[in-house]
């Protein structure tokens, strides 16, 4: 039925976001480009401050202005500039044709407001539906999301719902106007570890019955390797690694990658895998002086001194499967085949 | 059918249970919590008393509050007037019980007032922001500089001595105490996930201020409007007190006081009902309002 288009969902060019502080602007995201293809689920993992989420609210106008702004670039959904789009026609793109599902269910949505209540408003914003038929299509999606007596519970308030409860409450929405593209933010982080595995079961279901683009941004890999297919590190404002997901995991070639992996505990090997975590030495830059270099570099053992003063392009990573993209001017395998042979 | 496997009881399987009983409404819940403070409803029950003093004065008065007895002039407390009479012969009682009108009038009137200036300027300084704000905060600061009563009598005896322009004196003297209060509670409540959220469906910024800002800063001014009304109260009788206010022969509070000062020793009846009067209307709106604030503290929910 989607017809095969070579234009991709969304496609970001060049985009840089600043803040403005009394120090200087703070360059919180810095040239970032990556495409999205319909009913592509990306993965963007990075560490606070990388720039990850405050990049999507800025494609959305979400990030508050001032002290924010759009230094440069173009945010392309569906053939339209999202930079450029007025105000209003931005607001028909929020919630209707993109979704948004944010980290803490407990605080994203309205308590004094029912959840039906809640649920209607993006169908009466977006679908102009009112009256039985937007009660109607609310019951439909707390049903979608699995929550059990649906009918009952529409005119319950947050506090009544559980949290993993609330996250499908708060996913509902997102769906609710059928959306093209989902934007989780940290969608699980808040969550305890066995409702984080209901919530990705649940949004794996709903993406084959839905079809949407997700793009799911999270500082876990481990819920990355669950739900996405392509994973996209970011660093400093800019995109360091980009991959299918099991070859990214696989051949990591950037060393934040590499490091970000290592820190992971080994829960496979029990009590032999036991041993103090991996640790990335070092601080992210600071943001108002961004290095002129790998923003990196400062912090990697594999650095050239290219890496310090001139920033590797994000392209194409010799020898890895065809879409894995790295930003480094190291070669990280042959580095660590060095590195295995002088021990 | 691995999920309710995974998951622990608690978290797959509460649904039904809570559906079943009936659904605590904010408003219901706020009510439960309010009656469990007994302060409060003795507040409550003296404010509701006195409304109802103040709307049924007719039926209850046994005189004409403003109909003089030479007959009786400061006679003391008896049968035939219960509360004593003043020195034209007045009814104390009676108006004592009209009297109500012009105080809790002024009280209502003049928050009222206060509310309606204050919280739309607030919530146009609190999530605009920039200059707007800049220019509605330092008026406000100006306002702030000079002393509630002192502003209060300067305006009223600017607008000319009458209950109307007190309560409108009265009024403007509260509103900048309503701006400061809710451009505070906007910008917290603005910078709340859920207003994000609502944002992040395409709300646009008027539907999120008046459906997802206000409601929740509602609380806030409701307590502070309590307390106030407190305020404007004495505000009313000082201005009565002064001549600025209820104008004779009509009965108020303060006026009342005015004209006892004067016979304290003679007939100190004159004085002690509109001051008791008036210290229980205050303390009344007082507790309430405590409760009120006890009541609505977010930190107290569960």
């Amino acid at each position: 039925m989607v017809p095969e288009s070579p234009k991709p969902l969304l496609d970001v060019r060049d985009l840089g976001v600043a803040f403005d502080s009394e120090g200087g602007a703070v360059h919180a995201v810095n040239g970032v480009s990556y495409t999205l293809k319909e009913g592509e689920t990306l993965g963007i993992v990075g560490e606070s401050g990388s720039g990850k989420s405050v990049h999507v609210l800025a494609m959305l106008g979400l990030i508050p202005r001032p002290p924010g702004r759009i230094t440069g670039g173009q945010v392309l959904f569906a053939g339209r500039d999202l930079l450029r789009l007025p105000e209003r026609d931005l607001r028909k793109v929020r919630g209707g044709q993109i979704g948004f599902v944010f980290q803490d269910p407990m605080s994203s949505l309205n308590p004094g407001m029912t959840v039906a209540a809640q649920i209607i408003e993006p169908l009466r914003i977006h679908l102009g539906l009112d009256g039985r038929a937007a009660r109607a299509r609310a019951r439909d999606l707390l049903d979608l999301v699995r929550i059990p007596n649906a009918g009952a519970r529409l005119d319950q308030y947050p506090h009544e719902f559980s949290g993993g409860q609330r996250q499908r409450v708060m996913i509902a929405i997102g769906l609710s106007c059928r959306p093209k593209l989902l934007i989780a933010d940290e969608a699980t982080t808040a969550l305890d570890v066995t409702v984080q595995a209901e919530i990705i079961g649940l949004v794996q279901e709903l993406k084959r019955e839905i079809g949407m683009a997700i793009i799911w941004i999270t500082h876990d890999l481990g819920v990355v390797a669950g739900i996405a297919d392509t994973v996209q590190v970011m660093y400093a404002g800019r995109i360091l690694e980009r991959g299918p997901v099991d070859d990214l995991f696989r051949d990591p070639r950037s060393a934040y990658t590499l490091g970000l992996l290592r820190s992971l505990p080994d829960l496979s090997r029990g009590r032999a895998g036991r041993r103090r975590l991996h640790q990335i030495e070092g601080a992210p830059p600071d943001m108002r002086h961004p290095p002129p270099g790998d923003p990196f570099a400062a912090r990697n053992a594999y650095a050239t001194s290219r890496c310090l003063t001139e920033a590797p392009p994000l392209a194409q990573a010799p020898g890895a499967a065809p879409g894995h993209l790295v930003a480094a001017w190291y070669d990280l395998p042959a580095r660590l085949a060095a590195e295995e042979a002088a021990r | 059918m691995t999920k309710a496997a995974i998951a622990p009881p608690g978290i797959a399987l509460p649904a039904a249970e809570p559906a079943l009983r009936a659904e605590p409404s904010p408003i219901r819940e706020f009510w439960t919590r309010l009656k469990a403070r007994r302060t409060a409803m003795v507040g409550l029950v003296i404010v509701v008393a006195l409304i109802l003093m103040a709307i049924f004065a007719d039926g209850i008065a046994p005189y004409d509050p403003i109909a003089t007895d030479w007959g009786a002039i400061r006679s003391p407390p008896s049968w035939a007037h219960p509360f004593g009479t003043d020195e034209v012969g007045h009814d104390v009682l009676s108006r004592i019980v009209f009297g109500a009108r012009a105080s809790l009038g002024a009280g209502l009137t003049s928050v009222a007032l206060a509310v309606a200036l204050g919280l739309p300027f607030g919530l146009l300084a609190g999530y605009a922001g920039g200059m707007v704000d800049l220019a509605i905060m330092r008026l406000t600061d100006a306002l702030l500089a000079i002393p509630f009563l002192i502003l209060a009598i300067a305006l009223a005896a600017f607008l000319g001595p009458s209950l109307t322009n007190a309560m409108v004196a009265i009024g403007l003297s509260a509103t900048s105490t309503f701006v400061r209060l809710t451009r505070a509670q906007v910008q917290a409540v603005a910078a709340e996930e859920f207003v994000e959220a609502a944002r992040a469906v395409g709300n646009p910024p008027w539907r999120i201020a008046i459906r997802h800002i206000v409601p929740n800063i509602v609380p806030a001014i409701l307590v502070q409007a309590t307390l106030t009304i407190a305020a404007a109260i004495i505000a009313e009788a000082s201005l009565s007190f002064l001549g600025l206010g209820q104008q004779p022969p009509e009965p108020s509070w303060g006026s009342m006081l005015n004209v006892a000062k004067n016979f304290l020793e003679q007939a100190p009846w004159m004085a002690i009902w509109p001051g008791a009067s008036i210290f229980l209307a205050v303390l009344a709106f007082n507790l309430l309002g405590d409760g009120l604030r006890d009541a609505l503290d977010p930190r107290q929910r569960t």
